[in-house]
C-alpha cells in the first residue's frame, strides 16, 4: 500500500467537499477515481498534489502518517500529476520541460549539466517508448506528446504514485492505446497509478480497481472484474431521484428565442433549439461539453462563428454583450469573480452596473433611482448585508451570486441565461434560488438553464437538452428520464 | 469611489495634518494666506497633470507621456501667442486640442492597437517631445502676449488663475467621476474589464475617453506651463509625468485601476507641494529633496497595499 487517505474530510464555505473519504492505492496498479463533477474527485487530488489540506483526516506513504504542504514537497515524496490542462513551457524544450526545477548540475556551481540533462531526459523517452527528441521544443508537440513529456516529468521525480486527470478527454483513439501502453508500463515497473475520468469505458479497460465517489462521500470501491458502466453510473448517481417541488406543468407561451446551427468549432458545433415564454429549458452535460461557450455566444460575450439566433421571430446580431441586453437577452454568469462582478465595488454599484442607463437623467446619474433599485434588488432576492453600500468582496459566496442575478434582472431581460446558477453556494441559498426562477418562469420569461447538477436540471427544467462533446444529442422530459440516463447520455464514447 | 471609507485616506489627511502643524510651528509665517496661495499656485499644474493621469490609472493604465505633451502644447499654444495674431481663446483652445490629440492617438494604440499602455505611451512621450521641438525648430517660441501669459501671474479675485482652473478642472472632473454614468464605467473598466465587458461597458470607449481627457487636460497644464515661463519651451515639462503619476498614488489611486478618486490626488498633489516646500523653507538640497521625494512615494504605495490586504 504505497498511498492511503484515510478519513479525508475538507469543507469550503457554504459547501463540504470530501466527507470522511478513504482511499487506499497499492503499488503497480492502476487505480480509477470515478464521479460526478462535485463529487469531490479534484479536491482529493489537491490534497494528494499539496495544492491543500484536508481540515480532518490523514495521508499514509507506505503506512506512516505525512503531510503535504504544497506542489514541491508532494513531488519530494513521491506524488505527481499530469493535468487535465496541460501548462508546458512552449518555448523550452522537452528536456528543459522535463527537468525543470531539479535540473543536474554540474561541478561548477549553479551551471546546468545540459549533458546529462539531455541523455537522462533521452533514456526516459526511450524507456516510455516513445520516440521523441529531447531536444525539441515544446510548442512543436502534439497534446498526446505534451503528455507523455509530462509523465516522463513525474519518472525524472522518482514519483511513486502518478495521478491522471481526466487524461484522455483530447486524445484520438490510437493516442489513447499508447497512453494505455504507457500506463501498463508503469504498472509494471511498480508504481501506482491514479486515474481519474469520466470515459467509463475506458476507465474500466486500464483500471484494476475502481473507487466512486459521490456528494464528498465514498460509495464503493471494488475490483473491475466485479463492475460494469451500469453499476458505476448507478452508484455515482445513487438511487432514484424523484423531482420534488414542482408545481403543475407551466403554461408556456409563443417562442421567444430561436438558436439555429450555432457553431464555434471545437467548442459547440450545430445546436439548434427553441425556447418558450414561461419555458425553463435545461442544458446539461460534463464540464468541457460546451455548455458554457454556447451560452456565451448567445449572450454575446464570445460570438459563434456561423448559425442563427432569432429573438421574436426576428433574426438579429449578438456580436457583444450590449447588443445581447438590448433584445433582452441577459447571462447570469458561471464565473461570478471574473465576469459577474467588480469586487472593488459596492453592491449597489455592482447590481446596477447593466442598467445603469435606466438609473440616469441625462448623463448624470440619480441616486435615488439607483438606491430604490438597489433595495428593490436586495428584497426581492433576499440579498444579506449590511448595506446597500458594502463591498461585494465581503458577502458569502451565495449572496455574490445573488448579485449576478440581480443585476441581470435589472436590465428587464425576456430571456434569461443562466450558467450553474448554484455552484458552490450552501444549500439555503440554492433553494432560494431554485425558487426565484420559478418565481421568473410564471412570470413568462424564457429561462435556459445550463448546470452540470443532474437534480437541479431534473427539478427546475421543463424540457432537457443534452449536450455532449459540443453536439445536441438528445432531448428528453424530465419526467422520462433519470439522473443515470442523462448521465450516460452525457457521458463520451 | 471606494465602497469603503478608506482608512488609508484618513492617514493620508492626518499625515497631510501633521506636516502642516509641524511646518506651521517651526516657520510661523506659513500661516497666512500669502503663503497658501503661493503653494496652491505652485502645484496647479502638477495637480492638473495628476487629475488627469488618475483617470488613465482608473482604468488600469498609465500615461507616460504627459511631460512631452505639455511641452508640444505649451509650444503650439505660443506660437498662436504673439501680440496682434488672434484672440486670446485662440492659443489656449490650440494647446489644449494639442494635447486632446496625443490623448486620442495613445487612446487608439491602446484599445484597438491592443498595444501596453506602458510602451504606446512611451512612444508618444518620444515623439511628442520631437514634435515639440519640430514646431518651435529647437527655439523657445517667445515674444507671447501679456493677457496670455497672464493666465500664470494674474489674479481673478486675488486667488492666482491657474489655481482657479485647476478648482474648475478638479470639481467637473470629481463630478464626472463620482456622478456621471460613464463615470462609473471608468470604475468598472478598471476594477474588472471582464466583468465590465460582460455588463454591456463600451470598453474600448471608455479608455479612449480617459485618455483623451488626460490628453485635454495635459494640453492645459502646458497653456499654463507656457504662460508661466512667457516661452513656449520643447524642453519643457521633463519628468512631469512622474510627479503627476506620484501625487495620484500617494491620494490613493491604485496602479491596478479601480480604486482613486479626484479628491484623493489632490492630497497627495498638496502633500508633495507642502513637503517640496518645506524643505524648501529649511533649504535642504534639490538633490536631497528627489532622495525624500522618492521615499515617499514607494511608503505611501507600500501602505496603501497593506491597507488593502
Amino acid at each position: 500500500m504505497v498511498l492511503q487517505a484515510r478519513n479525508i474530510s475538507k469543507s469550503f464555505p457554504g459547501v463540504k467537499a470530501l466527507d470522511g473519504v478513504h482511499l487506499s492505492v497499492e503499488r503497480g496498479s492502476v487505480h480509477a477515481i470515478v464521479g460526478v463533477n462535485g463529487a469531490g474527485k479534484s479536491t482529493l487530488m489537491r490534497i494528494f498534489i499539496g495544492l491543500t489540506e484536508p481540515d480532518d483526516g490523514e495521508i499514509l506513504l507506505d503506512g506512516i502518517p505525512v503531510r503535504i504542504r504544497n506542489p514541491h514537497d508532494a513531488a519530494k515524496k513521491g506524488i505527481a500529476m499530469v493535468h487535465q490542462e496541460l501548462m508546458p513551457f512552449p518555448d523550452l524544450t522537452v528536456a528543459e520541460n522535463m527537468f525543470m526545477g531539479h535540473e543536474p548540475l554540474s561541478w561548477m556551481p549553479g551551471w546546468v549539466d545540459r549533458r546529462r540533462m539531455y541523455r537522462q531526459a533521452g533514456r526516459l523517452l526511450d524507456e516510455l517508448g516513445v520516440s521523441l527528441s529531447p531536444r525539441q521544443k515544446m510548442h512543436a508537440l502534439r497534446l498526446s506528446e505534451m503528455q507523455v513529456v509530462e509523465i516522463a516529468k513525474s519518472l525524472t521525480y522518482q514519483a511513486r504514485v502518478i495521478i491522471m486527470d481526466e487524461p484522455t478527454s483530447a486524445l484520438s483513439r490510437h493516442e489513447v492505446e499508447r497512453l494505455f501502453g504507457i500506463i501498463r508500463d508503469l504498472r509494471r515497473r511498480h508504481l501506482a497509478v491514479i486515474y481519474v475520468s469520466h470515459r467509463l469505458e475506458e476507465t474500466l479497460q486500464i483500471a484494476d480497481r475502481v473507487t466512486i465517489l459521490r456528494d464528498g462521500r465514498h460509495v464503493v470501491t471494488c475490483d473491475r472484474a466485479e463492475l460494469d458502466e451500469d453499476k458505476i453510473i448507478r452508484a455515482m448517481v445513487g438511487g432514484e431521484f424523484r423531482a420534488f417541488g414542482r408545481t403543475a406543468q407551466r403554461r408556456c407561451g409563443d417562442v421567444l428565442l430561436s438558436v439555429e446551427r450555432l457553431s464555434r468549432p471545437p467548442r459547440f458545433q450545430d445546436v439548434s433549439f427553441q425556447v418558450r415564454r414561461g419555458e425553463v429549458l435545461g442544458v446539461t452535460g460534463l464540464m468541457g461539453a460546451g455548455k458554457t461557450e454556447l451560452l456565451s455566444a448567445i449572450s454575446g460575450l464570445t460570438p459563434a462563428d456561423s448559425g442563427r439566433i432569432i429573438v421574436r421571430g426576428q433574426p438579429v446580431m449578438v456580436r457583444r454583450p450590449a447588443q445581447a441586453i438590448r433584445h433582452g437577452i441577459a447571462m447570469v454568469t458561471e464565473d461570478r469573480k471574473t465576469y459577474g462582478l467588480v469586487l472593488g465595488m459596492s453592491l449597489k454599484h455592482n447590481v446596477t452596473l447593466s442598467a445603469l442607463r435606466r438609473y440616469c437623467r441625462g448623463p448624470m446619474i440619480d441616486r435615488h433611482r439607483e438606491n430604490a433599485a438597489a433595495d428593490h434588488s436586495i428584497r426581492l432576492l433576499r440579498i444579506q448585508a449590511s448595506n446597500r453600500d458594502q463591498r461585494v468582496d465581503q458577502l458569502s459566496g451565495g449572496n455574490q451570486q445573488k448579485v449576478v442575478f440581480a443585476q441581470s434582472l435589472l436590465t428587464e431581460p425576456d430571456i434569461l441565461i443562466l450558467d450553474e446558477p448554484t455552484r458552490g453556494i450552501d444549500v439555503a441559498a440554492k433553494a432560494q434560488i431554485y425558487e426565484i426562477i420559478a418565481r421568473l418562469a410564471a412570470e413568462g420569461k424564457a429561462i435556459i438553464l445550463a448546470s452540470s447538477e443532474l437534480p437541479e436540471v431534473l427539478t427546475l427544467s421543463d424540457r432537457i437538452l443534452i449536450l455532449r462533446e459540443g453536439r445536441v444529442v438528445a432531448e428528453r422530459r424530465p419526467a422520462e428520464t433519470s439522473q443515470e440516463d442523462l448521465l450516460r447520455l452525457a457521458m463520451p464514447r | 469611489m471606494n465602497a469603503r471609507f478608506s482608512l488609508r485616506r484618513y492617514g493620508l489627511v492626518v499625515a497631510l495634518g501633521v506636516i502642516c502643524v509641524a511646518l506651521a510651528i517651526a516657520k510661523p509665517q506659513v500661516l497666512s494666506a500669502q503663503y497658501a496661495l503661493t503653494l496652491l499656485r505652485q502645484i496647479s499644474i502638477n495637480g492638473i497633470l495628476a487629475v488627469g493621469v488618475t483617470f488613465v490609472l482608473l482604468t488600469g493604465g498609465v500615461d507616460l507621456s504627459l511631460g512631452s505633451v505639455v511641452a508640444l502644447a505649451g509650444v503650439v499654444a505660443a506660437t498662436f501667442a504673439h501680440p496682434g495674431d488672434h484672440m486670446l481663446i485662440v492659443p489656449i483652445v490650440a494647446g489644449i486640442v494639442a494635447g486632446l490629440l496625443c490623448g486620442t492617438v495613445n487612446g487608439g494604440v491602446v484599445t484597438k492597437g491592443r498595444v501596453a499602455p506602458f510602451i504606446a505611451t512611451l512612444g508618444m512621450m518620444t515623439a511628442a517631445r520631437g514634435l515639440a521641438y519640430i514646431i518651435s525648430q529647437g527655439r523657445p517660441v517667445s515674444n507671447l502676449r501679456d493677457d496670455f501669459t497672464g493666465l500664470a501671474s494674474g489674479d481673478l479675485f486675488g486667488i492666482p488663475i491657474p489655481v482657479v482652473i485647476l478648482a474648475v478642472v478638479a470639481a467637473l472632473c470629481a463630478v464626472f467621476l463620482g456622478r456621471m454614468r460613464w463615470g462609473r464605467y471608468l470604475y468598472a473598466t478598471g476594477g474588472n474589464e471582464t466583468a465590465a465587458r460582460a455588463s454591456g461597458i463600451n470598453v474600448h470607449g471608455v479608455k479612449l475617453l480617459a485618455y483623451g481627457v488626460c490628453g485635454a487636460l495635459a494640453g492645459l497644464a502646458g497653456v499654463i506651463q507656457a504662460a508661466r515661463s512667457t516661452t513656449g519651451q520643447p524642453n519643457a515639462g521633463l519628468m512631469y509625468e512622474l510627479d503627476a503619476i506620484a501625487a495620484a498614488v500617494i491620494g490613493g489611486t491604485s496602479l491596478s485601476g479601480g480604486v482613486g478618486g479626484v479628491g484623493g490626488t489632490l492630497l497627495g498633489a498638496l502633500l508633495m507641494g507642502i513637503i517640496s516646500s518645506s524643505l524648501d523653507m529649511w533649504n535642504v538640497s534639490s538633490y536631497y529633496q528627489q532622495v525624500i521625494k522618492g521615499m515617499i512615494i514607494v511608503g505611501a504605495v507600500w501602505l496603501d497595499q497593506r491597507g488593502r490586504r
